[in-house]
């Protein structure tokens, strides 16, 4: 069984957000919809929504984060959850108890949800195969493998600027290899039908049949960049070039780096994006980051929405019993 | 002890022997084929109508566990899960706590196995000191406390100058040399580099990690003149590779693990850590020139590269996990679909599980010629069963669950009876 499936119940509902990868449109656009409406919530005074009141999130982070750890807390506070956030640095986890006896523990504290981040790819697939059925889990990122609401927050953002994916041409730029981020972006734009998705990448940042998860793959930006409506930047990670992947974060800025001139390439009301936190001068130039093109702040926020409406949905159908409908 | 098994098919590939009749075992040895030696009284007779005689299998790969890892396993119930599968050799690779590269440990390994008698447990001598990689084994020591031959005990030698070395040394003692041909650098990943590994984000280990390590090891046997084993090929182009050195007359032989015959990349969907093996599962088109390759002789052996754990070494995210699948039980079995998939027949099949490795180690086993040691395997080949738990202490497969052919009902070890089913 895959999680494409494990992560449904009979009636193909969402108990666990582990994987876009199998879901269908209709998924998806519920869970835009949602967490369209729910976008309002932010700008009220009283920033509170009482969905959640009286469940218990526990954030499960086994690696660090800062930005999705923060905006996960937000979500689930807005919906009036009490949030519990464990770092489990991942050192320790491996000298002292196992994942699995690291999960009973948490589980014999009631809760009702785990958003987990670990550096192994199917990671929180196995902690949702192992927990208790009344919990839900949410991947907020798992080794290279996905990032669920990541790519749901990042078509959010194109939807709210350019809602028609039937034209639109994608192109991400950078680490595809090592990225969870851009795999469930893949897959999510595929889904919604997007009419081009680009991959731009040395050959060393590119899985091996990439073009096999529906993507057209170019090495260089100056063939990639041409005339497309959305550009994803990833993040470079340092240890890049230990592995023998890359010369040089220069040589990388200077054969992949989202400078003004390249951006010209594209369409004139094309949108920057960048899952963060950006590597300033070395995948993007600050003039292109910080200018009018760029939604990335955008993203921030819209990321609470989407958790939000990730978040209600799968509680929501862990507390209806299979048999009713919504 | 004269025991009489008989009307049995006895199939006896290194005689080329094929036929419905009696096999007569007497003092621990094969004492008659179709006709009773002089003098032979039987004291007890199995009954093999409809069932297959043929010698006892000789394993290739197969870690029992002891010494250093008893929490996993041990000798004793390994060697039990063993006869009960109709195996009755077991090769120990030396990568165990402590390293196979002293004859005490040799010597203690043979004595568990005595003690607990049902199966042969012979251990292959370390290469390296400690499997390190850097300095040599003591080869000649090891060869005169019994090892039946040397190995890298599944962590390639990364310094070609000391392989090199290693191998030149080991030829000089007329060793049989048992390579893992794994790149260490390039094997690092979790999974087959191909689609699936691209899906799942697992890393990858490429093909070229294994068949550009065998491209450079024929050049140096070739040079060496060496007797060299490979064991557990994966990828379609080694088996060419080594196909090609042996139609050339290098003195080179090759096995393959019996799950890579059955499973492929695909199999890792779900992130299923039964299926994390190394090497890893690879391509439907690798699986299939593997089967080509047992069918045409180019691979001589099937092993089970057994590896049982303990439940916990299983239970994390795949790449947490510790590679292996626990083989005994499920060897022959899953050998047997290959006949019924029509890969090869029966015979064929059940050379590369007895002589060819024999062949391999240079041993008179492996066949039920009149004076050997009287190894035997008897089992239904029509008996389907449910693999369910099995008799290894290792639980962790990937074919619990499936429709297996072929029942083990009696095995022999020096002609004593080490297994008997009930009914």
């Amino acid at each position: 069984m895959s999680a494409t499936h494990f992560q449904l119940d009979r009636r193909g509902r969402l108990l666990h957000f582990l994987t876009i990868e199998g879901l269908t449109r209709d998924h998806l656009i519920d869970i835009l919809d949602t967490a369209e409406s729910l976008h309002g919530v932010a700008e009220r005074r009283v920033k509170k929504l009482p969905t959640l009141h009286g469940k218990t999130v526990v954030n499960l982070f086994f690696e660090a984060s800062t930005r999705t750890r923060t905006t996960f807390e937000l979500a689930a506070k807005r919906l009036s959850a009490d949030v519990l956030t464990l770092n489990i640095a991942t050192s320790s986890a491996v000298k002292g108890e196992s994942l699995l006896d690291t999960l009973r523990n948490i589980e014999a504290m009631q809760c009702d949800m785990f958003v987990v981040r670990h550096e192994q790819s199917g990671a929180a697939e196995f902690i949702a195969r192992h927990v208790k059925p009344h919990i839900a889990v949410l991947n907020a990122g798992d080794g290279r493998h996905a990032h669920p609401t990541q790519a749901m927050l990042d078509v959010f953002t194109i939807r709210r600027h350019k809602p028609d994916f039937a034209n639109l041409q994608v192109a991400i730029v950078g680490d595809i290899l090592h990225s969870r981020v851009a795999r469930s972006l893949i897959h999510a734009l595929n889904i919604l039908g997007a009419g081009e998705i680009r991959v731009i990448a040395p050959r060393t940042l590119l899985p091996v049949q990439v073009e096999n998860l529906g993507v057209r793959v170019f090495h260089r930006p100056r063939d990639g960049l041409r005339d497309v409506d959305v550009i994803v930047m990833l993040r470079l990670q340092k240890e890049r070039m230990e592995g023998a992947l890359l010369p040089s974060e220069q040589e990388f800025f200077h054969c992949y780096g989202l400078t003004e001139e390249r951006l010209a390439l594209a369409k004139p009301d094309v949108l920057v994006m960048h899952p963060g936190p950006i590597n300033r001068g070395v995948e993007i130039d600050s003039r292109v980051a910080d200018g009018p093109r760029s939604v990335i702040l955008e993203q921030v926020t819209n990321g609470i929405a989407v958790r939000m409406a990730v978040m209600s949905i799968t509680l929501g159908n862990h507390a209806r019993p299979a048999g009713e409908t919504a | 002890m004269h025991i009489l098994i008989q009307g049995g098919r006895v199939i006896d590939p290194a005689h080329q022997f094929d036929a419905v009749t009696d096999l007569y075992v007497a003092v621990g040895r094969i004492a008659g084929l179709g006709q009773p030696p002089a003098g032979f009284k039987a004291e007890q007779v199995i009954d093999a109508r409809g069932r297959v005689v043929c010698p006892g299998l000789i394993d290739l790969c197969a870690r029992p566990r002891e010494p250093g890892l008893e929490h996993k396993a041990t000798i004793a119930s390994e060697t039990r899960a063993a006869a009960a599968s109709g195996i009755t050799t077991l090769i120990c690779p030396p990568d165990t706590d402590p390293v196979i590269d002293e004859p005490a440990v040799v010597e203690l390994i043979r004595r568990r196995a005595e003690a607990a008698g049902y199966a042969r447990v012979l251990a292959l001598g370390a290469l390296t000191h400690r499997l390190r990689g850097e300095r040599l084994a003591e080869m000649a020591a090891l060869q005169e406390a019994g090892c039946v031959g040397v190995s890298d005990g599944g962590r390639p030698v990364a310094n070609a100058r000391v392989l090199r070395r290693a191998l030149e040394y080991a030829a000089t003692f007329g060793l049989t040399v048992f390579l893992t041909p794994l790149d260490p650098e390039l094997s690092s990943g979790l999974a087959h580099e191909g689609p699936v590994a691209t899906r799942l984000g697992l890393s990858g280990i490429p093909a070229a990690a294994e068949t550009g390590v065998i491209a450079r090891d024929l050049e140096l046997i070739r040079d060496i003149g060496v007797r060299v084993h490979f064991g557990r090929l994966s990828c379609a182009r080694s088996v060419e590779l080594v196909a090609r050195a042996r139609a050339e007359g290098l003195p080179v032989t090759a096995d393959v693990a019996v799950h890579h015959l059955h499973l492929t990349e695909n199999d890792l969907v779900g992130f299923d850590s039964r299926c994390h093996v190394r090497p890893p599962l690879r391509g439907l088109r690798d699986r299939d020139a593997l089967r080509s390759g047992l069918a045409s002789g180019a691979l001589i052996a099937l092993c089970s590269d057994h590896q049982p754990h303990e439940p916990d070494a299983k239970q994390a995210p795949f790449g947490d996990t510790e590679s292996g699948i626990s083989g005994l039980d499920t060897l022959l079995a899953l050998s047997l679909r290959l006949v019924r998939d029509g890969d090869l027949p029966l015979p064929a099949l059940i050379e590369r599980l007895t002589a060819g490795p024999a062949r391999v180690l240079g041993l008179d086993h492996g066949h039920l010629g009149i004076g050997a040691p009287a190894d035997v395997c008897v089992f239904d080949p029509d008996a389907d069963w449910l693999a369910t738990t099995l008799r290894s202490r290792g639980q962790n497969s990937p074919f619990i669950g499936w429709e297996l052919p072929g029942r083990v009902t009696h095995t022999l070890l020096e002609g004593q009876i080490v297994h008997a089913a009930c009914g």
